[in-house]
């Protein structure tokens, strides 16, 4: 077994200290962000945490005007949206996150492609404080 | 892995459904009811319900939007079916039809010779906002959530990413939504049965009941077009790319394929089911397809021996309008990055080389999501008897096809279905 335990806890803990924390099958070599506790290509259960450079460019977005509610809570609706999309990772993984430093009013300007660095938000306030991954253009 | 075949094979001899909208006082039970009655009147030679032998319900969440789990056996109750055995069947948007699959199964291996296959949801109950969180939960709640998505933000995206690869122009997915509702306009069973003509004379009537300026648009696509007429919901996607929060139920009758002469004139033979998985959105190799899709028609294909460009109409997933142009393409109707060619040129409407969505589609019709893979059915058999009306097919067409998606494609089911 991997002597790290490979969570959502573990993946949103590192995220908390500003890192992005894939795991990585010592069998075959195939890299998993999140981080996954066993290999579902060749099923290997060795794992070992390996730490991703945060920097990847944007495959899919959206802005969106009506918002969930844990986003209208963080402040956004229709008067203001805000952009989520689909970022691929140098190393490879893709994974979902919101997507700062774009223009929302013109959406069409946003380009597939760009690149993007990792960000960390904080939503919520005191104890229900919680770090979550955003990218940068 | 070799081909799959039914142990048994499966037929169709009847099916109902409820008006799809929103039908405030009325519970899931009540539409299934609904649905129920109009099944037992669809049965060409009669049928007595009590030779029913077990249930199969798609439901997605009764749980969050009528704060009722456990919802199949009160269907079976309240249609006098207890104590068969009722199973609830959740996969999100795709439980109507896993849970024609398993009805079909339950037939093919011979345990059952007569299985009631429906599908219920109530959605409007509930503000916008926790309909909106409530369909969230479909979607990985631990990684896609978290970054802000919604569903119609999850479709969007891959909107924007087919617009990137094969240069779509942001009017192609209005003009599916346009299309649906021309469809649905000729279905008495839809929630939103307008054109978007009448739906702009309905705009300017209520202007002028209001005494507020009358707003003017040329034509139908300047209407879709405006943003005060069509608002963005998650860009590119608007209010008339989305299916609506809808209420409904419908019910189909399986029978062995011996038995279906002693029950219809007209039986439909399901010769075809698929059925596949896949994990989040972020996890696949494409953003322009959905592998799952591929996955469970490949498999429908190859069960029932025939070949995309022989299926004469489809029902497909549309709930987004984006989804119908990729599900166009992943059932092989077109080649990937044509099928928003085939859509502007109007090959998928109905008087087009491949009809899809004679119904209306989710969008016109109404998704109400447990229920939507069984109501797809619905329109097969009515299309497949001649017995769809004013948008009946020319033709006498006999072979069509269903395709249901849940999530965004994490689960997806393909069935063909064939008059003889």
């Amino acid at each position: 077994m991997s002597e790290v335990e490979f969570t959502h806890t573990s993946h949103y803990l590192a995220l908390g200290e500003k890192k992005l924390v894939a795991s990585r099958c010592k069998a075959c070599g195939k890299l998993y962000f999140p981080a996954r506790p066993m290999c579902p290509e060749c099923y290997g259960k060795d794992m070992e945490a390996v730490e991703l450079s945060g920097k990847g460019t944007l495959a899919a977005y959206s802005v969106i005007y009506i918002a969930p509610s844990a986003m209208i809570q963080a402040g956004y609706d229709r008067k203001n949206p805000y952009c989520a999309g689909v970022v691929k990772l140098e190393e490879g993984p893709s994974i979902c996150a919101q997507i700062l430093g774009v223009d929302m009013a013109h959406p069409e300007t946003i380009v597939i492609g760009t690149p993007v660095r990792a960000t960390f938000l904080t939503r919520g306030e005191g104890e229900a404080a919680r770090t979550f991954l955003g990218f940068e253009v | 892995m070799s081909k799959r075949t039914l142990g048994r094979k499966v037929a169709l001899v009847g099916a109902g459904m409820s008006k799809f909208g929103a039908f405030p006082g009325k519970s899931t039970r009540d539409l299934f009811v609904d649905a129920f009655q109009e099944m037992l009147a669809s049965v060409d030679k009669g049928f007595d319900p009590r030779d029913i032998e077990a249930l199969f319900i798609g439901n997605f969440s009764s749980d969050l939007f009528e704060n009722q789990g456990h919802t199949a056996p009160i269907m079976a109750d309240w249609v006098g079916l207890t104590p068969r055995p009722a199973t609830r069947v959740e996969d999100a948007c795709a439980s109507g039809g896993v849970a024609l699959r398993q009805g079909i199964q339950a037939i093919a291996s011979g345990l059952y010779d007569i299985v009631l296959v429906g599908g219920i949801e109530k959605m409007t109950d509930l503000p916008i906002e926790r309909v909106t969180d409530t369909l969230a939960i479909a979607a990985d709640a631990l990684y896609e959530v978290p970054a802000g998505f919604t569903f119609p933000g999850l479709y969007a995206s891959m909107a924007t990413a087919y617009m990137a690869e094969y240069g779509a122009p942001l009017d192609v997915f209005l003009k599916v939504g346009y299309k649906n509702h021309e469809n649905g306009a000729l279905n008495a069973k839809a929630q939103f049965g307008q054109r978007i003509a009448d739906i702009m004379e309905i705009r300017k009537k209520s202007a002028i009941k209001k005494g507020l300026p009358v707003p003017t648009w040329e034509d139908e696509m300047a209407f879709l077009r405006d943003e005060r007429a069509n608002p963005i919901i998650a860009w590119p996607m608007r209010l008339y790319d989305c299916s609506p929060v809808s209420d409904g139920a419908a019910v189909v009758i399986l029978v062995s394929e011996e038995l279906a002469k002693r029950f219809s004139d007209a039986p439909l033979y399901i010769i075809g089911s698929g059925q596949a998985s896949d994990g989040a959105t972020h996890s696949r190799p494409t953003m322009t397809s959905l592998p799952a899709a591929k996955h469970a028609a490949a498999q429908a294909y190859e069960m029932a021996g025939v070949r995309p460009a022989d299926i004469q109409l489809a029902e497909v997933h549309d709930c987004f309008t984006v989804a119908e142009i990729i599900a166009s393409e992943d059932l092989g109707f077109f080649a990937a990055g044509q099928g928003w060619r085939a859509a502007a040129e109007g090959q998928t409407a109905r008087n087009g080389a491949h009809p899809i969505n004679t119904s209306g589609g989710l969008k016109s019709k109404g998704h109400p999501v447990g229920a939507s893979g069984v109501g797809q059915v619905l329109e097969i058999w009515k299309q497949l008897r001649g017995e769809a009306g004013e948008r009946q097919l020319p033709g006498n067409p006999t072979l069509g096809l269903t395709h249901n998606v849940g999530g965004t494609g994490q689960t997806c089911t393909v069935h063909i279905f064939e008059r003889r």
